[in-house]
């Protein structure tokens, strides 16, 4: 073994010693430094497993959605619309889609209501969502009513309810057949709520985009990657806000392994002392002393860590859910799929184990140029 | 977009880095001014005690300027879903004209926090600290440099806006685009092939002669063997390792290969080179200090041993490049 690494390990013996005689001041700092890691590594394990859900989910949405636009505001498609289209080279298939909401009185909640082809659902006959069927006790074959907002009653019996795999994006949704949807909403014949694109190279997307708006100057094509760069950037900056509001946890933290690490005892004043006279060096305090902080920030690093994957993963991480997730009435249940990134661990890194370090840096030399003929003679 | 974490996290260490090495400043020149080794003043021995903690500080802020450029890299790539246009790294750092100067300018305080921390190392072993001075006059140079980084990160990472349609690496390192960039990519793949392993080649022998016979010629010739090597290296990884990589004859982007679609070859690729690069850089800086005479014997032999390491990062980066050259489906040259 080489005689650096034989003195490392030496060194790291006599701090392990070291902190063993000091057991509960070191639990203290290392419980609280346990405590920063695990929030802020459950805030980012969650908000980067909500980004992959989110990317997951959109990755089988058409690729570019049109909207008709009056005055500025959502309309519906008139019935010449997709012919005026015509045949875009890159298109694979166009369908009028239709859709929209439904209050609901009895949850408090709004429905998404949307035609299938008949082949999928038949008239009089609707499909739903798991956390709507857990909310209103449904289950294949019940038949509910819905008042439509023309004040008529329409009864459907359920044909099945949505696979809960599917929760996160069909939580609220009703599927019923397009006679009924059009009789239910009154819907004008002819029109649809919107037209879904498929385009089968994605660096065409902009391309089709661009032809659509100025053959139809009316339209606003909704392009599925800006969908979901506004996801990744909305949950980026509700994470980087989070961030923001725990920055004061961090300084208080700082601030307390600063006490902590300046806060020398006479008894570990006396052990720098004698170590120091048996021939110690400043160097090879500072470098005990840096051990020590090593030590104590990998160990509650890791327990930190490890702690906040079982709290994010295996108990749905209920301290940042509110903030994070998004609200509403019939909120989707879905388990998160395990992510590590890379990115998020270094970043974490830089946020706990840089500050720990600048903050001890101080009191360690502090500790580390100590007379020893002074302390041994208090 | 300041409020994404790897950016706070970068613009913290930048800041810190930035704040202590002003608090510093005010102690070099103290340093400087009254440094006296054989007094025994009470001014001298304060000094004395103080350099340690400076050392350490100074230590630690370089340290995490060396991972922050690691931080950078892979942030810049994981920003690129955010903009129109960007397929990598290339793409975040095109979006405003602040990118490309903050990420050479963090690679300068790579290099340069490398040199520090290695002459600092060899003063540290000597009795007498013989290069204090020096040192701290270096540290108020370094000052400057990594104000400008932090402006540059500021500048960038303030003025990223979303809407900016950016150009992609297939644009900027085309064979047709007149960049110097594009100078290096359009190399044909025989004469880059001859520079890249004549460059490496040279490095490793530099590097690995200093390590066994010492020397002072060869220090020099090691640090610029390894700065001549850097440049090779990274010609080589723009006008074919990346291709054959890719395994695309077009395709010449020194990011892409960052990615997790190409298995992260690129971190395999890069981070023994840049420490190669350092070492060999840091082997050659402190060879002006061999002839004091504290430093006589240590010099020659902390030169050696970064000698060494530098030329066991060259070798493994020429090894994994041969080997993703030879594991590739590509023919670039036939034969």
């Amino acid at each position: 073994m080489s005689p650096w690494l034989e003195k490392q390990l030496h060194l790291i013996d006599f701090t392990l010693a070291s902190l063993g005689r000091r057991k509960t001041k070191n639990i203290g700092l290392l419980v609280a430094y346990t405590l920063i890691v695990f929030v802020l590594a459950s805030l980012t394990l969650f908000t980067h497993a909500l980004r992959s859900e989110a990317t997951f989910v959109l990755a089988s949405s058409p690729e570019v959605i049109l909207q008709r636009m009056v005055a500025g505001r959502h309309d519906l498609i008139p019935p010449d619309y997709i012919e005026k289209i015509g045949r875009l080279r890159g298109v694979q298939k166009k369908e009028g889609r239709l859709w929209g909401y439904y209050y609901d009185p009895v949850l408090n909640a709004n429905y998404t209501f949307m035609a299938r082809p008949a082949d999928e659902v038949k008239d009089g006959y609707i499909m739903v969502g798991n956390t709507l069927a857990r909310e209103r006790g449904l289950a294949a074959h019940n038949t509910i009513s819905f008042r439509s907002y023309s004040g008529k009653l329409f009864t459907f019996e359920v044909s099945a309810v949505l696979s809960p795999d599917s929760e996160l994006l069909s939580a609220d949704l009703v599927l019923l057949s397009e006679n009924d949807f059009r009789k239910f909403f009154e819907y004008p014949a002819g029109h649809f709520t919107d037209i879904a694109l498929s385009v089968a190279n994605p660096q065409e997307v902009r391309n089709i985009a661009a032809k659509l708006s100025s053959s139809l100057p009316d339209s606003r094509p909704i392009l599925r990657e800006e969908v979901l760069r506004t996801y990744q950037s909305v949950f980026d900056w509700r994470e980087g806000i989070v961030l923001t509001v725990l920055a004061g946890a961090i300084l208080a933290f700082a601030i307390l392994a600063w006490e902590k690490a300046s806060g020398l005892s006479a008894e570990e004043k006396r052990e720098i002392g004698i170590l120091k006279a048996i021939g110690w060096e400043t160097g090879d305090v500072i470098r005990m002393k840096s051990w020590e902080g090593l030590l104590i920030s990998l160990t509650a690093f890791l327990l930190g860590f490890i702690a906040a994957y079982v709290h994010v993963f295996h108990l749905g991480a209920a301290v940042f859910e509110p903030v994070l997730k998004g609200w509403s009435v019939l909120y989707p249940s879905f388990t998160l799929v395990p992510t590590i990134d890379g990115l998020q661990i270094a970043t974490l890194f830089f946020f706990t184990v840089f500050p720990y370090t600048a903050a001890v840096l101080v009191p360690i030399w502090r500790a580390a140029i100590t007379d020893p003929d002074a302390v041994m003679r208090a | 977009m300041l409020f994404q974490p790897a950016i706070i996290a970068l613009l913290l260490a930048a800041g810190l880095a930035v704040v202590m090495l002003a608090g510093a400043a005010p102690f070099a020149v103290q340093v400087i001014r009254h440094w006296d080794i054989h007094s025994g003043s009470e001014r001298q021995l304060a000094l004395e005690r103080r350099t340690y903690l400076f050392s350490t500080l100074l230590t630690f802020v370089l340290v995490a300027q060396l991972a922050a450029l690691l931080l950078f890299v892979f942030n810049a790539d994981r920003l690129s879903v955010m903009f129109v246009g960007a397929m990598c790294a290339v793409g975040t750092l095109n979006v405003n004209a602040w990118g490309f100067p903050s990420l050479i300018a963090q690679m300068a305080v790579f290099f340069l926090a490398a040199i520090w921390l290695a002459i600092n190392h060899v003063d540290t072993l000597a009795r007498d600290y013989p290069l204090v001075r020096i040192k701290y006059v270096l540290l108020l140079l370094l000052l400057p440099v990594l104000a400008t980084n932090l402006w540059l990160e500021v500048q960038y990472f303030v003025n990223l806006k979303a809407n900016v349609i950016t150009s992609c690496c297939g644009s900027m390192f085309s064979e047709e685009s007149k960049t110097i960039t594009a100078e290096a990519t359009s190399l044909e793949p025989l004469p880059a092939l001859w520079l890249f392993y004549g460059g490496m080649l040279a490095a490793i022998a530099a590097s690995l002669w200093h390590g066994r016979r010492g020397g002072r010629a060869s220090g020099f010739l090691t640090a610029l063997t390894s700065g001549a090597g850097f440049v090779a290296a990274i010609t080589g990884v723009l006008s074919f390792v990346s291709l054959y990589i890719y395994e695309h004859p077009h395709h010449h982007c020194p990011f892409c290969i960052l990615k997790p679609e190409y298995d992260y070859q690129g971190y395999g690729l890069y981070i023994p080179l840049f420490i190669a690069t350092a070492a060999g850089l840091g082997a050659g800086a402190m060879q002006s200090f061999a002839g004091r005479p504290s430093l006589a014997t240590i010099v020659p032999r902390v030169s050696a041993r970064l000698a060494k390491l530098a030329a066991a990062g060259f070798l493994l980066f020429t090894a994994l490049s041969t080997w993703f050259i030879l594991a590739s489906n590509l023919i670039l040259i036939e034969h």
